[in-house]
């Protein structure tokens, strides 16, 4: 629960603001509370909620804005950026040629068992990349949204087996991130991990494969009840053709193993591909509701409120799907600041583990290891457990992976004279154990962790005084759930608050 | 928060969340669930006819060229019907007697997406119908676990909650010493309101408490198979051999969404089933649980009957599942499948999943099974007493 911080600095400047806007009022002045500067509990908020585990600097910077400023400040296109997607190299295999099946089919199996193997130890550079670039990032919430349309528009290293073409679908994924929903939609599903993913290729004229066309109605744009199942049969017909060339796993449309014939999806008829079956879909105001309702799932709260929920996905409509139109209606919508919705949502295992290094301002020698950690707390970036992603909320914390997770932490508290190997001891949920299994394998070879260390002497030159009460206020996004025992040391007092529950929440 | 937004979010929230389950009745004696239910999910659904195979349809192998499991290959348990050659392992129990087979089972509407039909099943909730609480949470609500048990329920493997969701005692874990040598690092609290600060709490809860009651137990003897199912099989065994029981373990086996190259992949699952539940029971016989348990699988629906372009199978509805234990009466139970009456090529059920679930309810465990499955469904009657 958050607790009022009234009588810090910070919130006294703040409801100074309020004041000086009040006034501002009153005097005729058009201006409104929004005028007011932030102050740090809710600039905390706004970049806990959109970014990696805020740090005091960040906090500072923010807290002197304004809430609308601050929303611009997180969804503004970041020119270090924005001509590349990443602000880090991508490993140099990334431009390498790929063997395609019919290659590999060739093979002799020791050497179709190495080939699969290096991509396998690809994948793994492949999510050492991605978090790096996470931790390093001036766009953090850019990264939020790669993540959330790589939980939405799900593909799997498992199934689709070549890290190249996982590394392009991340690619895509941010190179929309924050751009336009419909252009996202159409190039997805094009896509060749998705292909691969979803069956695709094999979906052909009188032979169809439902799962991507069942796929993109449930999960990537109706939800489940805004349609039948016969409009999954007739939207499969209409997929058919789309395949990959067999050479280069470049998409390709294939006339000849398309069905032309007419189709009636969610009411209307005509002789549709796919293409008219996405467009058919982006028209249903469900669309919009279901893409809105999922990011307050993931910025605002558990609990959608279905009339906002309308209004902004009306907006996102208006806007031809903007994305960043979407995102700046939620995050200045009143449920986003509301004080019941403040400590409600739980960290995911990558925002837990990047957030920890930011905030404990940790640098990362070892970006693999922490790749173990996530795929032990239950997300294995690029191999999310199926077709719908990781369920997320208070799904993430069970009793094995809250142990892990307390059991990482314990790892960057760790003094120097207790090294030791980690590895053996990084719990893995089973879900991620079966089905990661051989991509664990891969990563497992190069064992043990090597997790960085917390320096407290060095970390708290940013703070003042013994107990600065700034240090739970960076750390925790509520008041502690257990009693801070008042004999500990600091650098006990710190571990102390990331151990506590609440050190879980956002 | 201020005191009032406090005391409005304390009734928004239901008081039944903030009330240990033995408030809501008479505690249930101990030795209702002295006997242990083990559920085993075979997720992203298992193909039943390639389970239990109709050899002797001709249908069967229309539809299926590519994928049917050759005549000569099955495990022939009748003159119609038997086992997928991967499946060896459980033929020993099918001659105990110890082995049932049922047909048919599915519900009525099916709904073919994993997610709605899994959350059907874990909720025993109809078609058309959306709850929240598993069906093993709302038994064990109506009739409590005893306190001194260890837990409740206990997860091995996928996290999801599926039949626990909503409120029943139950931790999840990987590996039971691994498990209570983390078990330090928790500190029971008490609720405050929060939803997701609570959830985390109970967690801390259950695991101090499981961590109490499942520790002391003695090495066992038996061999567990190699890859995950076989570990989960040996966790499950390891938590059985503590200090103080638990009163149901769900395992899950993953991998079963067969769309494409189904043979060789089902093939390789059905072995890992087959050894696991064998292990299983030399493991409950070195208990001495084996008569004592009651196993069930289950899984979202089954697949196809048509096999698609890409030698797989798509979602399906109804399906095969095993029954097995000490105290179980092996055989055939529902009906064969009737490949020549199909609805939009699937096949049409004969025995609700609810059955299976108020069997165990009913028979095994002698509890009402009307109120937990919100009305009342036949038992099968497949245990020996």
């Amino acid at each position: 629960m958050v607790y009022s911080r009234l009588t810090t600095l910070a919130g006294v400047l703040a409801l100074m603001g309020l004041v000086i806007a009040g006034s501002a009022v009153a005097s005729g002045v058009a201006t409104s509370a929004t005028s007011a500067t932030m102050g740090m509990d809710d600039a905390r908020h706004l970049l806990a909620r959109t970014g990696f585990g805020p740090t005091l600097n960040e906090i500072k910077t923010y807290a002197a804005l304004t809430r609308e400023q601050g929303v611009a400040r997180v969804l503004a296109v970041v020119p270090a950026i924005a001509p590349a997607v990443a602000t880090s190299a991508p490993p140099a295999w990334v431009q390498d040629a790929l063997r395609p099946p019919r290659e590999l089919r060739n093979l002799s199996v020791e050497d179709r068992r190495a080939y699969l193997q290096q991509q396998l130890r690809q994948s793994f550079e492949l999510r050492a990349w991605w978090i790096n670039e996470m931790r390093v990032t001036p766009s953090p919430l850019a990264e939020r949204m790669t993540l959330f349309w790589h939980n939405h528009f799900t593909s799997s290293q498992q199934k689709v087996r070549y890290a190249r073409l996982m590394y392009r679908q991340n690619v895509l994924l941010r190179e929309h991130a924050l751009g336009n929903f419909a252009t996202l939609l159409h190039a997805v599903s094009k896509d060749p991990a998705m292909i691969i993913y979803l069956d695709s290729a094999t979906n052909r004229k009188d032979k169809p494969n439902e799962n991507f066309a069942r796929e993109v109605m449930e999960l990537f744009t109706l939800g489940e009840g805004n349609y039948t199942e016969a409009d999954i049969r007739e939207a499969a017909r209409a997929f058919t053709g789309w395949s990959l060339e067999q050479d280069t796993m470049e998409f390709r449309n294939r006339p000849f193993l398309h069905d032309s014939g007419d189709k009636t999806v969610l009411g209307q008829r005509g002789r549709f591909d796919g293409d008219d079956v996405l467009d058919i879909l982006l028209a249903q105001p469900k669309a919009a509701e279901y893409i809105v309702g999922k990011m307050w799932r993931e910025f605002v709260s558990p609990e959608p409120e279905s009339v906002e929920v309308r209004r902004i996905a009306a907006t996102f409509r208006d806007s031809r799907y903007d994305i960043r139109a979407a995102l700046r209606e939620l995050l200045l919508s009143a449920a986003f600041w509301k004080e019941a919705n403040r400590a409600v949502l739980v960290k995911s295992p990558v925002e837990f583990v990047v957030g920890s290094l930011r905030q404990f301002d940790m640098s990362a020698d070892d970006v693999a290891s922490l790749a173990m950690v996530m795929a032990g707390l239950g997300q294995n970036l690029f191999a999310p457990p199926n077709v719908k992603g990781w369920p997320g909320g208070e799904a993430w914390i069970n009793s094995a992976t809250l142990l892990a997770r307390k059991q990482f932490i314990e790892r960057l508290f760790r003094t120097e004279e207790s090294l030791r190997p980690a590895f053996a001891s990084i719990p893995m949920t089973g879900a991620a154990q079966r089905q990661q299994r051989p991509l664990l394998l891969a990563g497992a070879r190069r064992a043990p962790l090597n997790l960085p260390l917390f320096e407290s002497q060095r970390w708290f030159t940013g703070f003042s005084g013994e107990r600065d009460p700034a240090v739970e206020r960076v750390l925790l996004a509520a008041a502690p759930a257990n009693p801070v025992p008042a004999e500990l040391s600091r650098r006990e007092w710190v571990r102390h608050l990331a151990m506590d529950p609440v050190y879980q929440l956002k | 928060m201020n005191k009032r937004e406090f005391l409005k979010s304390m009734a928004a929230t239901s008081l039944a969340a903030f009330l240990p389950e033995f408030v809501f009745a008479a505690p249930t004696t101990a030795d209702t669930y002295r006997k242990l239910l083990i559920l085993v999910e075979l997720k992203g659904a298992n193909d039943g006819l390639n389970t239990v195979v109709p050899y002797a349809d001709a249908e069967y192998y229309r539809l299926r060229p590519r994928i049917a499991i050759k005549r000569d290959d099955v495990l022939q348990l009748t003159e119609g019907e038997g086992l997928h050659p991967a499946l060896a392992p459980l033929l020993p129990l099918w001659q105990a007697n110890e082995l049932a087979v049922v047909r048919g089972v599915g519900y009525p509407n099916p709904n073919l997406s994993h997610f709605r039909s899994i959350e059907i099943w874990d909720t025993a909730s109809s078609s058309e119908q959306y709850l929240q609480q598993g069906w093993l949470a709302r038994a064990f609500r109506a009739n409590p676990v005893p306190r001194e048990f260890a837990a409740a329920g206990v997860i091995v493997g996928n996290a999801d909650p599926g039949p626990f969701a909503g409120g029943s005692r139950t931790v999840t874990l990987t590996n039971t010493e691994q498990f209570l040598r983390q078990a330090r690092l928790a500190t029971p609290g008490r609720a405050r309101g929060n939803k997701a600060l609570d959830h985390i709490l109970g967690v801390e809860d259950e695991v101090v408490q499981a961590a109490r009651g499942l520790g002391g137990g003695a090495a066992l003897t038996t061999t567990f198979p190699d890859g995950p199912f076989g570990n989960a099989v040996r966790t499950a065994a390891s938590v059985l051999a503590g200090r103080e029981p638990v009163a149901a373990i769900r395992l899950t086996l993953n991998g079963f969404d067969t769309h494409q190259n189904q043979p060789g992949i089902h093939a390789n699952l059905l072995r890992q089933l087959g050894e696991g539940l064998a292990a299983l029971k030399a493991a409950l016989l070195e208990l001495g649980r084996w008569d004592s348990t009651l196993i069930l699988t289950y899984a979202e629906f089954g697949r196809r009957v048509q096999e698609n372009a890409s030698s797989g199978t798509d979602h399906g509805t109804a399906n095969a599942h095993f029954v097995l234990g000490g105290g179980v009466k092996g055989g055939l139970y529902g009906e064969a499948p009737r490949l020549d009456r199909l609805d939009n090529g699937n096949l049409a059920h004969v025995v609700d999943f609810r059955s299976l679930y108020a069997t165990a309810l009913q028979r095994w465990w002698g509890l009402d099974s009307v109120g937990p499955l919100g009305g009342r469904y036949a038992t099968l009657d497949l245990l020996r007493s």
